[in-house]
């Protein structure tokens, strides 16, 4: 039997497994919703606004592993989604975007609504197709769906003419697909694991440093068991955390500008470091002039453009994070050497030392909220095991510091491009995978009003998030900047005019909180955990001069850290 | 150092603006690129040239071949090779003039391939060395127009890049 393009559209993601999509309809995609109206196996959550539906997919994603899947219409509904695809892009986060697109005929003619979508997104995407034909629609998207979630995973976009969904032909939908131009490497080279255990195994000095690539490859466990089999020290950057317990003693906490001090001086005084799933970004390695300057590096990525692009390594692996870190194992396990335990208990003690500096102290004593101490209630409040999402700036942070996650995909925000906005809609994604689950979205009073209209969203569909609000009355980050490198000249920092969220809060329909006293914070938030079925908007009134320490200052290597 | 890089991709609409878009993005520079398709319709061939540090070279190649319409690419200059380069010039040639032209011309083993009472345009293949050398030995006055294909390279012997 034949079907239509839109009918074929709704089979083949149904065929995918697809069970939830984020959109906003419009013009060039009214086809395709109204085969979505004709079918009740994948439900579309309507946001409010098209960045909302990719930041909310991207949560979905980042929370399951699952691709997120965003219908958005052409023109407008596609730029604006560009900022959540780039978003996705940075951190590799599969996703498959569809964009209505306007006519086939029309393309090019300057139609209403209509975008040049594959030209705008190519930057920011995996790849992306053009279906020009009915008959390429459901293996294009059989291809998207492979590109999205395989080798490095990234978002795909596929842009579909409105004829293109109205067209009829037969429906089939390939089990897989192979693509000769695209292959990704799975397995690592034999020989260059030997060496990295070689190296690792006769370390004085180690550091395992490792990113997100390890929580988007599953590998936490392994990582882990490899960790502990070695008593190295571990830290993770700002997208892996989670990937080892933060619990743990062998955990020295995040790496990086704002990471502990034991872990940016551990980095600096290593003779091995184990790269893992970890791009050395410039938030990571400070002036790259002096990063780790005695030591011999391993580097595990998938992507071998990660390699040696940003820090010449020793020993490059190109392979699945989980697969090379098994052998490793495996190796290790089979070998008669032990790992130097005299030179590690000296190498320990000499971290230890770094810890004692307690560089994550904070006053205890202030009379205005310290954002520190709402986040260490959090921590305390959840037991650690909630699904958190931010926003960007002081209080992404914060968050990082001070919540201790234990477990992968709990820690969700974007690290790479650095989205604010993200916070709110990526929580929604979380909590629609997860219904039972404690999702907190960590913000500030910036952030959250970039995609505050989601709030609706999340009152349509009864998502009971719970938002930390850290509200300074400044774009943190930006002050703190110019506090300290601009002679205090607060330039559009101060956020005037801010509205009162907690009226804000209830008049779609939820619950909101104004904390102003340090001896509130922790039954506020107890409090609102307690509201299992409604979302509680928390706004913390924070001290609006505290400051993220320690830091890394730009052009500083990680021996160089400002602590307080 | 200046590197050929020769590129197999996907024969379909948006490959070019890819890689184009891929060196604009990352701030490497191009110094010519060519593209036709081959004996085979759905795959075009690329040749581009660049310069770079190795770190350089081995990024760009990296980033070349992590694009999804790249089939399979070959850095030239990582062996023996052979590169050509077709330039045709509209020369003014009038009176004595047209005399000299035409040996100019045949000392370079260019061939006149279009003729006017004031005018020739001269094919002529050869490296890029070859082309500047037969530009510098004209009179610039002379020149009317100046066209040039951009580099095109095959690696010798059995060496081969082919799927």
């Amino acid at each position: 039997m034949e079907l239509t393009g839109a009918e074929i559209f709704v089979r083949s993601l149904q065929d995918e497994g697809v069970e939830i999509i984020f959109g906003y309809p419009g013009g060039a995609v009214l086809h395709i919703y109204d085969a979505l109206y004709r079918q009740d196996k994948i439900q579309h959550i309507l946001t409010r606004h098209e960045q909302g539906a990719t930041h909310a997919a991207d949560g979905y994603a980042r929370a399951t592993g699952k691709p997120g899947v965003v219908i958005v219409t052409s023109g407008p509904g596609a730029t604006n989604a560009v900022t959540g695809i780039a978003t996705a892009y940075m951190d590799s986060i599969p996703m498959v975007v569809f964009t209505g697109q306007v006519p086939t005929h029309l393309i090019g003619n300057d139609a209403f609504q209509e975008a040049d979508n594959i030209g705008i997104t190519r930057p920011c995407v995996k790849h992306n197709f053009l279906v020009k034909d009915v008959r390429d629609l459901a293996e294009t998207i059989k291809k998207a769906f492979y590109v999205a979630t395989t080798g490095r995973p990234g978002p795909v976009v596929v842009d579909i003419p409105k004829d293109v969904t109205a067209e009829k032909t037969e429906y089939h939908y390939p089990d897989k697909v192979s693509m000769r131009s695209y292959n990704p490497v799975h397995v690592g080279h034999a020989g260059q694991i030997k060496r990295a255990v070689r190296l690792m195994l006769d370390a004085k000095r180690p550091m395992i440093y490792t990113g997100g690539g390890v929580i988007l490859g599953n590998a936490a466990g392994s990582l882990t068991e490899l960790a502990r089999l070695l008593g190295h020290p571990v830290t993770n950057t700002l997208m892996g955390l989670g990937a080892y317990p933060a619990t743990d003693r062998q955990f020295v906490g995040m790496l990086g500008m704002h990471g502990t001090y034991e872990a940016n001086m551990a980095m600096h005084h290593c003779d091995v470091l184990i790269a893992i799933g970890a791009r050395f970004d410039d938030r990571v390695t400070g002036n790259i002039e002096k990063f780790c300057p005695n030591a011999k590096i391993v580097h595990v990525d998938i992507d071998p453009s990660s390699i040696s692009k940003n820090v010449k390594v020793d020993v490059p692996i190109v392979g699945c994070v989980d697969n090379v870190l098994k052998a490793m194992i495996k190796l290790i396990k089979g070998s008669k050497q032990r790992p130097d335990e005299a030179a590690l208990r000296d190498w320990w003690q000499q971290i230890e030392d770094w810890r004692s500096k307690d560089c994550l102290k904070y006053d205890h004593d202030s009379e205005l909220i310290k954002p520190q101490h709402v986040l260490e209630s959090l921590y305390k409040v959840t037991g650690g095991d909630a699904f958190v999402t931010s926003d960007v700036g002081q209080h992404q942070m914060w968050a990082a510091q001070f919540y201790k996650f234990d477990k992968p995909r709990r820690w969700i925000n974007s690290g790479g491009l650095g989205t604010m906005g993200f916070g709110l809609p990526a929580a929604m994604g979380v909590q629609l995978a997860y219904r039972d689950e404690t999702v907190v979205c960590v913000t500030g009073e910036g952030s959250i009003q970039m995609c505050i209209q989601e709030l609706s969203t999340c009152k349509q569909y009864a998502l009971p998030l719970k938002i930390v609000n850290l509200n300074n009355g400044y774009l943190g980050m930006v002050r703190q900047w110019q506090e300290f490198f601009y002679q205090g000249r607060y330039a559009m920092s101060y956020m005037e005019s801010l509205p009162d969220f907690v009226k804000l809060a209830e008049s779609y329909g939820h619950a909101g909180m104004k904390i102003d006293k340090p001896a509130d914070v922790e039954s506020a938030l107890a409090e609102a955990m307690a509201m299992k079925d409604r979302l509680v908007f928390m706004d913390f009134i924070t001290d609006p001069a505290e400051n993220v320490y320690p830091m890394i200052p730009a052009g500083g290597g990680q021996n160089e850290m400002i602590l307080i | 150092m200046r590197h050929i890089i020769s590129i197999l991709m996907e024969n379909e609409a948006g490959a070019l603006s890819r890689v184009a878009g891929l060196f604009s993005a990352r701030g490497y520079n191009i110094e010519s690129l060519t593209v036709a398709p081959t004996e085979d319709p759905s795959l075009s061939r690329m040749t581009l040239v660049t310069r770079g540090t190795d770190e350089i070279i081995e990024q760009i190649t990296k980033q070349l071949n992590k694009l999804v319409d790249v089939v399979k690419l070959m850095d030239m200059t990582d062996g023996p090779h052979i590169e050509r380069e077709m330039m045709l010039t509209k020369v003014r040639a009038e009176g004595d003039g047209r005399e000299e032209l035409k040996r100019v011309s045949d000392i370079f083993r260019g061939r006149i391939i279009d003729v006017t009472d004031k005018s020739y345009t001269i094919e002529l293949t050869g490296t890029g060395d070859k082309l500047d050398a037969f530009l510098q030995a004209l009179d610039r006055a002379l020149i009317i127009e100046v066209v040039r294909s951009g580099v095109s390279g095959i690696a010798r012997g059995e060496r081969a890049l082919k799927l």
